[in-house]
């Protein structure tokens, strides 16, 4: 989006709010919806994948050394990849920003 | 030349002769006749188009909003249950400005269950932000529908449009219909040109969320969409009057100008009014009659300057007010004598539910209560009165 949503006037949308520009939601920062965050214990961690498979927002990525972290910008703090961590190794934590 | 032929089977061909491209749709009473035939002659080559059967309203018009969105000429038809059925689609439908046309043949909800007319079906979906017009008769459903395509494609418009036609009294009766050549319909509605299509070589989105900072500007430019959409309907139809040499605009009158006493009502119960019309002039009586061909958006200004030194109004209802203080078609006229300051008695009749007989006498009866009301004698001028129901 070329500008912040609440400037555009009525007359600035397209007709029936067609979107042209493609992937334009990796605008829309996400992460500010959250109240917690996932934090990874990398002693514990077997770099499975299985994070990453499971995170509904794809906001987990694997950094070079092959673990995992999550993209703050998207990461809504749902927790589900805590809930399907089997050797425990990511805390939710609260999110203090 | 005139050809008799069923009302239904003329709405499908109305449809063929705007060659539309998809359609997509669900039979129920009394519309059973307009999808069949288009389903015939879809099977038999005789029009090309994709006929998409559905298990249900509900994904009729979610397959509508699929083959419009990818760029085809939609057309799909109703009735009822059918239409509230759709009724979540149908907002995505304008919301997205999708120019579909459907035919809605009006039947009364259930329960209980009825097949016959009236106006609750589409009086339900009236807020859904479609385009409505209500038609007379056969040659009416005929052109309107015509004249539907051309005013939803119209790149000012970018609506869908509801074309009303009273079940079972239009539905299926046989009349001598007018139909226009196929080169004079191709040359008054040349082909469909989206201004954004689905394709996967050019990708975009359609219907995507917006958030409370955008939400409210995004309502409001539909809502003037289908605001300015006026002016263009009324150029839209009277160019078809004049290529088609049949008359046509957003309200007709009938003995209007020396009347004081004058109806407002929609649809094929317009017939028997005149009707009336016409034996009460025999009796020196004078009374007129306001015919309301388009209900979305409401030709609130046309309609003041029409009601502007009239005394009495009555108003004609198809629906109950389910709660409300009166039929909607009332509604929309109260508020508009409010708005433009018209001093006029106004009386609401709610007439013909479930496929009940409204007669001409019914009618006279109304004009002569009303008449006498006007003289200060009646407390019933703020509610309304359900003709026919026994007691």
């Amino acid at each position: 989006m070329p500008k912040p949503m609440e400037e555009y006037k009525w007359h600035e949308l397209r007709i029936g709010c067609v979107i042209e520009e493609v992937g334009s939601a990796r605008e829309y920062k996400t992460g500010g919806w959250r109240s917690m965050k996932p934090v990874w214990d990398e002693s514990r961690c077997i770099k499975c994948g299985l994070c990453w498979l499971y995170c509904p927002d794809a906001a987990i990525y694997q950094k070079e050394d092959g673990f995992f972290t999550a993209d703050l910008d998207y990461c809504k703090g749902c927790g589900i990849c805590a809930h399907e961590c089997w050797p425990k190794a990511i805390k939710m934590v609260e999110d203090e920003k | 030349m005139k050809k008799g032929i069923e009302v239904s089977i003329a709405a499908s061909e109305a449809a063929k002769l705007a060659r539309v491209e998809a359609i997509a749709a669900y039979p129920i009473t009394p519309q059973t006749h307009i999808v069949e035939h288009l389903s015939d002659i879809v099977a038999n080559g005789e029009l090309d188009a994709v006929y998409v059967t559905v298990e249900s309203e509900h994904s009729a018009m979610s397959a509508c909003i699929g083959t419009s969105a990818a760029g085809a000429r939609t057309f799909t038809s109703t009735s009822a249950q059918g239409l509230e059925l759709m009724h979540e689609i149908l907002f995505i439908a304008s919301a997205l400005r999708l120019p579909i046309v459907m035919a809605v043949a009006n039947r009364a909800l259930s329960a209980p269950l009825s097949i016959w007319n009236d106006h609750s079906d589409v009086m339900a979906a009236r807020d859904c932000g479609w385009i409505q017009l209500f038609c007379e008769n056969g040659q009416e459903v005929v052109d309107t529908i015509i004249m539907a395509f051309r005013i939803a494609e119209d790149h000012r418009v970018l609506l869908p449009v509801m074309v009303n036609l009273d079940g079972f009294q239009l539905s299926h009766v046989v009349e001598p219909i007018d139909f226009p050549d196929q080169k004079d319909v191709d040359k008054f509605l040349p082909d469909y040109k989206p201004l954004y299509t689905l394709h996967p070589d050019r990708p975009l989105t359609m219907g995507a969320y917006a958030t409370p900072e955008l939400y409210t500007e995004a309502k409001f430019a539909q809502e003037q969409a289908i605001i300015n959409s006026l002016p263009v309907i009324k150029e839209i139809l009277s160019e078809y009057s004049k290529k088609f040499k049949r008359k046509y605009n957003i309200l007709e009158t009938y003995n209007f100008e020396k009347s004081d006493t004058v109806f407002i009502a929609m649809g094929s119960v317009n017939e028997n009014i005149m009707t009336a019309i016409d034996t009460l002039k025999k009796d020196k009586k004078s009374c007129g009659l306001v015919k309301v061909r388009l209900f979305r958006p409401f030709p609130d200004a046309e309609l003041a300057a029409l009601l502007e030194k009239k005394k009495n109004v009555i108003v004609i209802d198809r629906a109950m007010p389910a709660g409300g203080m009166n039929g909607p078609v009332y509604n929309e006229v109260a508020a508009l004598l409010r708005r433009y300051n018209i001093k006029a008695n106004l009386f609401n009749y709610i007439v013909g539910l479930g496929g009940r007989d409204v007669l001409p006498e019914d009618f006279i009866s109304v004009y002569d209560e009303v008449v006498k009301a006007k003289k200060g004698k009646s407390k019933e001028k703020t509610n309304y009165k359900v003709i026919g129901v026994r007691a």
